[in-house]
């Protein structure tokens, strides 16, 4: 008899929102090389919907399943809720991004469809790291996203700064792949799986002693410290958020960054579990370092992209202190956090990327002197952002960080939340002196001018909204978050 | 009249909205706007007043609604006889304010009316939350308004006092934040009852020890950074000084007083052994802030700086009258509140005036004004003799009634602060002396001109409020007593009820 071919039933429904992406990735390929070919705009506004579309079908999923999870690919993909929380801010994320770079990106001259595309591939990757329930995915979705990344971020080839920031980006997460790749390949050596609920069994079932695991976490943690920039492993994101297009600044800070933390939150969640480390000291001291180097950093820039990079690097900070507290509370505190920040993010950089002065872009401190005169309105939305990154209310930033500090108190890490609060008050200096130079300085030299842009108007508009909104009215969303970490604390 | 409360608090930001509608060039319509929306605000607020009963210690006008439920954070509001007097202190004193920069502020009016009316909801929010959550919304809001007023429209070096200002508060209230948290889980963790909701938590027997003493550093630290006690004054003079006339009256005014109203509000019923036990030190500071403020006051050579020094001395009455936890002495402190936000406002005023006029605020370039302009002398007279607390002017009543209290409870408090009083009487009137009296010396001040009609519609309602607390003050401790009666009550109820737990165990 011959063994008949068996086509294995593909359950495609676990991927939807990425599929999605995908679509339209597909679509504004084809699009790219019909005509008009010398504007752009349109593949702008098909990756917009798309995004869009994403999210929609993402919010969907969120009702349709429930509380419950779609397993596809023998549990290598998992769609639950704590997957498509992620999927929603990384759909803001990207949304926010196509929007803010489509007149930039003409405005620099470099208008290209492959910008949009890399985009949307780059937000797929982040997707399936949220997504992923075998480290072999975690992988293929860090890489999908990172080399997109390293791409974008050198994008502006006429400058010498983006191929040094495009560079160092692409080496240091070369490095931090290999480290993950070790690890992964140590766990296997210790489990026998790379898939997480499977190594969860093999550690409860006594291989959680064994120091090749212990090693293996150790490398995979690395890997995820180079992610999310946080102390010691940040020294490439000053450079490349420095160097990269404003745009894609706003998408290394905020998706990527989201990614990141799912995948990690989802390891260290399941796979970690019972594993005889005591990771969350560990995880302590990293936030107390991350925060206030972070912050002491940035009170020395001039620069407003570099000062945003080592602010990042604090909030990645505040973020590990979630972490630290763990439970419903601590993790969920950690997602609505960016979502809030990604929010608050991208609309910061986003007001950047509006103003030129001399051509280039105004990302000297200086050349926000006088701005409030000029531009009320686009320096009222500047301060909001800044002022939901101290953590003013009713700001998105302050129930974040209510909710971060809020946590690491009830699990009684108040020491930590201490360090938090002193941590914001040292960063509020460094946010409100750029609120000086808008308010209270008076401009020099050529005047600072506000870039015409539909599409950057409306992205600013969404994520005034989002900060807005999770700062008066935060309880919905957060117990979204709150509901989509619970499983996996089972 | 369910929302009264809200209006009151809200109203104000109705009227920002208002006015960021309007074009800039219409100037004169905004300043109308302001004013308007600011008195609309004042009217609003006067049912306070005469539908407050003013028998009953409960709170009054209560509105609740749950706001994140999964938190225990509700939208809780209301007033009692300790707030209510500040909201309507608050509420009476914006329209003045506004009337008095109708032309002292010179640029970016609109800015400055949107600024001004948030900054009053803000205050009046912090006045009347009853939730921990929403108190803290309102505290740190309230911040960047005042900020902004004291960087955009101050003096020469205002940036620097800003900044310094915000400072110094952002870092206080922040430890105060993670306390209200501790505080939070550790009565959710002994009651499985999570909320921020003040009467409950004030309700809940903490117990002593270290914990309660932690707690009440961190809340005291962040109200003593507001009053501001010695020795945290230092933002004080600074942001005074550079603020223009309407940010030195409101912060003198009003958000000075959030600090004094803290520690009756949130210090004494939430953390009694701590208040109870730490009371000698807070007397300590306090005395020193009261001779200290004084005597640094008497060597000013700026009228502006010689108040804004003078207010750390006054509030040290406030907060001295506070912790004696006697019923004269706390509502003596109610309204020294109120009165040194008269007084004191209409200092910041009546300097503002003449700085309007000679641009300059040395006593040494002053003298003999008296004869130039007797109206605004008479009235600078008034109004500093209210501030040195002369019998039958408001300021005598409050540090009177303060005197008695701490008398009570501690006599060699008691006795340095009266020499306080002394010592007010030496700087201000050394100082009016100096300004008023004697022969005109500059050749600048004899073309001064006097009140003009706006300057007395800003002046004679604190007039009349001067006079009538001094002469029947009755009008309002009537309203305060029951409260406090009821919240010392309550701090030695809860006082006992720790130490008879420490007892058993």
């Amino acid at each position: 008899m011959n063994p008949a071919l068996v086509l294995p039933v593909v359950d495609l429904r676990p991927l939807l929102p990425m599929l999605v992406l995908a679509a339209t990735a597909a679509i504004v390929i084809v699009l790219d090389l019909l005509p008009p070919r010398e504007r752009k705009d349109h593949l702008g506004f098909v990756s917009a919907l798309g995004v869009v579309l994403t999210l929609i079908m993402t919010y969907w999923m969120t009702f349709s399943i429930g509380g419950g999870e779609l397993r596809g690919f023998r549990g290598m993909v998992v769609l639950d809720p704590y997957a498509l929380f992620f999927n929603i801010v990384i759909g803001y994320a990207t949304g926010l991004v196509i929007l803010l770079s489509m007149d930039y990106i003409r405005r620099e001259g470099q208008e290209a469809g492959e910008f949009y595309i890399l985009i949307l591939l780059s937000s797929l990757g982040m997707m399936l790291m949220a997504s992923a329930g075998d480290l072999i995915i975690v992988f293929l979705g860090l890489e999908t996203m990172s080399i997109a990344l390293y791409v974008l971020t050198g994008f502006f080839r006429h400058r010498l700064e983006a191929g040094e920031a495009s560079m160092k980006y692409f080496l240091m997460g070369a490095f931090a792949s290999g480290f993950f790749l070790y690890g992964i390949a140590l766990i296997f050596g210790a489990t026998g799986t790379t898939n997480l609920d499977r190594i969860a069994n093999a550690v409860a079932a006594g291989a959680g002693r064994d120091p090749m695991l212990a090693i293996g976490f150790g490398l995979l943690l690395v890997g995820f410290g180079f992610k999310i920039s946080s102390v010691p492993f940040h020294m490439w994101a000053p450079d490349a958020y420095e160097g990269a297009p404003t745009s894609i600044t706003a998408f290394i800070a905020t998706g990527s960054k989201a990614a990141a933390f799912a995948s990690l939150l989802r390891v260290l969640l399941t796979a970690l579990r019972g594993v005889p480390l005591d990771w969350p000291m560990l995880v302590w001291g990293l936030a107390a370092i991350t925060m206030t180097v972070g912050n002491v950093v940035a009170l020395a820039q001039q620069n407003l992209k570099r000062m945003l990079a080592y602010s990042s690097i604090a909030h990645v900070g505040y973020m590990l202190v979630g972490v630290v507290a763990g439970g419903s509370l601590g993790n969920g505190s950690v997602l609505f956090y960016l979502l809030a920040y990604t929010f608050t993010t991208a609309g910061a950089f986003g007001a950047i990327l509006l103003l030129e002065r001399d051509g280039r872009e105004a990302v000297q401190l200086a050349d926000y002197g006088g701005l409030a005169t000029r531009h009320p309105v686009l320096a009222v939305a500047l301060s909001v952002f800044l002022l939901s990154l101290i953590g003013i209310p009713p700001t998105a930033g302050f129930v974040g960080k209510f909710y971060l500090f809020g946590a690491a108190v009830k699990s009684g890490y108040v020491w930590l939340a201490v360090i938090g609060v002193l941590n914001s008050a040292v960063a509020a200096y460094y946010y409100l002196r750029l609120i000086v130079f808008m308010y209270m300085r008076e401009p020099e030299g050529a005047p600072t001018v506000m870039a015409p842009s539909f599409s950057g108007a409306l992205a600013l508009a969404v994520a005034l909204w989002g900060v807005v909104q999770l700062g008066v009215a935060p309880g919905p969303l957060f117990d979204l978050a709150q509901a989509a970490v619970i499983p996996l604390l089972r | 009249m369910a929302y009264l409360l809200t209006l009151v608090t809200f109203l104000p930001a109705v009227g920002a909205v208002l006015v960021l509608a309007l074009p800039r060039r219409q100037e004169h319509v905004t300043k109308l706007v302001t004013l308007g929306a600011t008195l609309v605000a004042f009217v609003v607020s006067l049912p306070l007043y005469f539908r407050f009963d003013p028998t009953s210690a409960d709170y009054q006008f209560v509105e609740q609604k749950a706001w994140i439920p999964s938190l225990g954070v509700t939208y809780h509001l209301g007033v009692d006889g300790i707030s209510v007097l500040l909201v309507l202190l608050t509420t009476f004193l914006m329209p003045l304010v506004i009337l008095s920069s109708w032309t002292s502020i010179e640029s970016r009016w609109k800015e400055f009316a949107v600024t001004m009316l948030l900054l009053e909801a803000g205050m009046i929010g912090v006045f009347v939350s009853l939730d921990l959550f929403l108190f803290y919304v309102f505290w740190e809001a309230m911040l960047i308004p005042m900020y902004l007023i004291i960087g955009i429209w101050g003096g020469h070096n205002r940036v620097y006092a800003a900044i310094k200002f915000i400072l110094y508060t952002l870092a206080g209230s922040l430890l105060m934040l993670v306390a209200i948290l501790v505080l939070y889980f550790h009565h959710g963790a002994a009651t499985s009852v999570y909320t921020f909701d003040l009467p409950v938590l004030a309700r809940y027997v903490l117990p002593g020890g270290r914990m309660q003493d932690l707690l009440f550093f961190a809340f005291t630290l962040a109200f003593a950074i507001k009053v501001p006690m010695f020795p945290f004054h230092t933002w004080l003079p600074d942001a005074h000084v550079e603020a223009p006339t309407a940010g030195s009256v409101i912060l003198a005014g009003v958000l000075l007083k959030m600090g004094t109203y803290g520690f009756l509000r949130f210090c004494l019923p939430l953390f009694p052994d701590a208040s109870l036990h730490y009371a000698p030190w807070m007397f300590a500071l306090s005395v020193i802030g009261i001779l200290y403020g004084a005597w640094v006051s008497t060597v000013q050579p700026d009228i502006k700086k010689l108040v804004a020094y003078s207010s750390v001395s006054h509030l040290g009455f406030v907060v001295l009258g506070l912790f004696t936890l006697t019923a004269q002495g706390m509502v003596g402190g109610l309204i020294q509140m109120v009165s040194h936000g008269l007084s004191t406002g209409a200092l910041f005023l009546m300097v503002g005036m003449i700085y309007e006029r000679r641009h300059t605020r040395l006593i040494a370039d002053f003298g003999g004004l008296w004869k130039v302009i007797p109206a605004f002398s008479v009235i600078f007279l008034v109004v500093c003799l209210s501030s040195v607390g002369l019998p039958g002017l408001n300021g005598f009543v409050g540090e009177f009634l303060i005197l008695l209290g701490a008398f009570q409870v501690d006599r060699l408090s008691a006795v340095l602060a009266t020499a306080g009083i002394i010592f007010a009487a030496v700087y201000l009137l050394w100082m009016y002396q100096r300004v008023c009296f004697g022969e005109v010396t500059h050749e600048a001040n004899r073309r001064l001109t006097d009140l003009t009609p706006r300057e007395w519609a800003v002046l004679l309602p604190v007039l009349l409020f001067i006079f009538w607390i001094g002469v029947y003050p009755t009008t309002f401790t009537a309203m305060t007593e029951p409260s406090v009666q009821a919240l010392i009550a309550q701090v030695q109820s809860k006082a006992q009820a720790t130490v008879a737990a420490m007892v058993t165990r």
